[in-house]
């Protein structure tokens, strides 16, 4: 059984809105089917708009999809009742682009990352404050950051606190939506590299959701092209992304910038 | 003789910047010791981690640094006139016309109560003494040269109906319509996605070819360096630790962190061979 399955999913947003109350719902996914194993990463690739972000959400159980079913360890989520709800909402966890926004700005770097521990786990107060410097460590910051609120860190240090609050429940599957886009090149590998780390270490699974096609390739196990709301190809080996010969994916793989200036294209000499 | 050449092929020459800011604790040095020159159509890119002062760089060339709170020593020229120490009124007229600006954000650059021609026809009329009508259609022949379909239409558009991608083409058309001499690009690909950036770095090269303009590239982004660059200038805690040729930079890094930020970048080795360090 996978860890997450996804059935024919198909969503759309209705847009009678203010400004626009003529208009049609627009479909935002149709017909999406995939699934992930565990520890393994799975990257979605697609330019702005695809849909990227409305299927992060569904897995994640915050949107409601009108067909089609997500089953995560074979169970519905949008159908279990409130008790497994519960269980699975600990196995599910996010990461998401903006790591400022994605903390309570009033709140120290221990509170930030206890906050899940104190929902799941009655913990005495000795083991939470141990529970949380462990796992400071391990994202790579140190038992002194622990009274630092927000604005203290850079933004890679930052997305290392959201991280490790993400991780402290020990889940099986995190959403990782753009996780890596607003850090500058070497936040980016040294977060890449932190994530590959802890995939192997606690078995992880990722549904790494980007537009950068480095990024995916380098930590992602398959691939799936997202193209206007439809999952135009999945490759079970990310090498197949250099190999298809589909005009979507020629055009992301034409899109690439060059790594060295004998291979430049915008300014060929 | 030959001196003067070489002053006149110099569009914009920075020379020994320091910007200091004075904070609760103390000044702060900024940027250090910093030295740049850009040439008539050439491109220069400056790169380092965030907060390595290359915005702070491009900030104080502009004089657009709170004068209150930090101080910028050292002298900028541009074809021969400082800068540095200009009032704001002189340096308004600088702004737009001679060093044109494209921002990061393309949805934080534009007013939200506007809409795209209302600005575009004003950055015309303050720098050129023509008609609205005539800057309008200014304006519609610089939106065509970044192949925005639609020109006349799209102007009577407010920023928040345009995508990302077409925000940022709309901002190198409004630099490219008054035929700056120098553009300075921060991060002007961050913001997008992967499919965008490559067309707007065609449209920045297409202007740089078209009016000679001389760019500041600012990125951390090696890739958007390797396309774009003649010369590159790496920067680490506000002062530049190398300058090089783009091919020499890449090939035979000479810092310990150039080679650092080389490596510190996820690669594909799709159609390249490894880059050999030296």
């Amino acid at each position: 059984m996978s860890l997450l399955q996804v059935n024919k999913v198909t969503h759309s947003y209705g847009s009678r809105t203010f400004f626009n109350w003529k208009d049609r719902p627009k479909k935002v996914l149709s017909d999406i089917s995939f699934s992930i194993e565990e520890g393994t990463c799975l990257g979605i690739l697609g330019s702005s708009g695809a849909g990227k972000s409305t299927l992060g959400k569904v897995i994640l159980g915050l949107e409601r999809p009108q067909c089609g079913q997500v089953l995560f360890q074979g169970h519905d989520i949008y159908k279990v009742d409130k008790h497994t709800l519960h269980k699975i909402r600990r196995d599910l966890q996010v990461v998401f682009q903006d790591s400022y926004s994605s903390v309570n700005p009033r709140m120290t770097a221990e509170r930030i990352i206890a906050e899940p521990l104190e929902n799941f786990e009655k913990l005495t107060v000795g083991e939470q404050k141990r529970t949380v410097v462990e796992l400071l460590e391990r994202v790579g910051l140190s038992e002194t950051d622990l009274k630092k609120y927000p604005y203290q860190f850079s933004g890679g240090q930052l997305q290392r606190i959201n991280i490790a609050r993400a991780i402290s429940l020990k889940p099986k599957l995190i959403v990782l939506d753009e996780s890596v886009s607003s850090l500058d090149m070497v936040n980016q590998t040294l977060i890449l590299d932190l994530l590959s780390e802890l995939k192997k270490d606690l078995g992880l699974s990722y549904f790494f959701i980007t537009h950068d096609i480095k990024a995916a390739y380098t930590i992602s196990d398959s691939l799936g092209i997202l193209e206007n709301g439809e999952l135009v190809e999945i490759y079970d080996s990310k090498d197949h992304f250099f190999t298809s010969e589909l005009s979507e994916v020629k055009e992301m793989r034409d899109s690439i910038l060059a790594e060295h200036p004998r291979y430049r294209t915008v300014r060929a000499r | 003789m030959s001196r003067l050449k070489i002053e006149e092929s110099n569009v914009l020459e920075v020379k020994d910047l320091h910007v200091h800011v004075k904070t609760k604790n103390g000044v702060t040095p900024l940027v250090q010791d910093l030295n740049l020159e850009l040439k008539r159509g050439s491109v220069l890119g400056l790169v380092g981690e965030s907060g390595c002062g290359k915005t702070v760089t491009s900030m104080s060339i502009l004089q657009l640094l709170d004068r209150k709170t930090s101080k910028i020593e050292g002298s900028i020229t541009l074809k021969g006139r400082e800068l540095n120490g200009l009032s704001d009124k002189e340096m308004r007229k600088i702004r737009g016309k001679d060093i044109a600006f494209i921002m990061q954000n393309p949805m934080n650059a534009f007013t939200p109560v506007f809409t795209i021609g209302h600005q575009f026809v004003e950055s015309i009329r303050t720098h050129r003494s023509c008609s609205k009508k005539q800057a309008t259609e200014l304006a519609i022949n610089a939106m065509h040269q970044v192949n925005l379909p639609n020109p006349g239409q799209l102007l009577n558009y407010y920023p928040f109906q345009l995508s990302g991608g077409m925000l940022q083409r709309v901002m190198i058309a409004i630099a490219a319509s008054t035929h700056p001499a120098v553009i300075i690009a921060d991060e002007p690909t961050t913001a997008l996605d992967v499919k965008n950036q490559k067309k707007v770095l065609c449209h920045l090269d297409k202007i740089r070819s078209e009016y000679g303009s001389a760019i500041l590239l600012i990125s951390h982004d090696l890739g958007v360096i390797s396309e774009m660059a003649d010369e590159v200038a790496v920067m680490q805690n506000g002062r530049i630790v190398e300058k090089a040729d783009v091919f020499q930079l890449f090939d035979e890094p000479q810092h310990e962190y150039t080679k650092k930020l080389l490596l510190a970048r996820p690669l594909l080795h799709v159609n390249q061979p490894i880059i050999p360090l030296a």
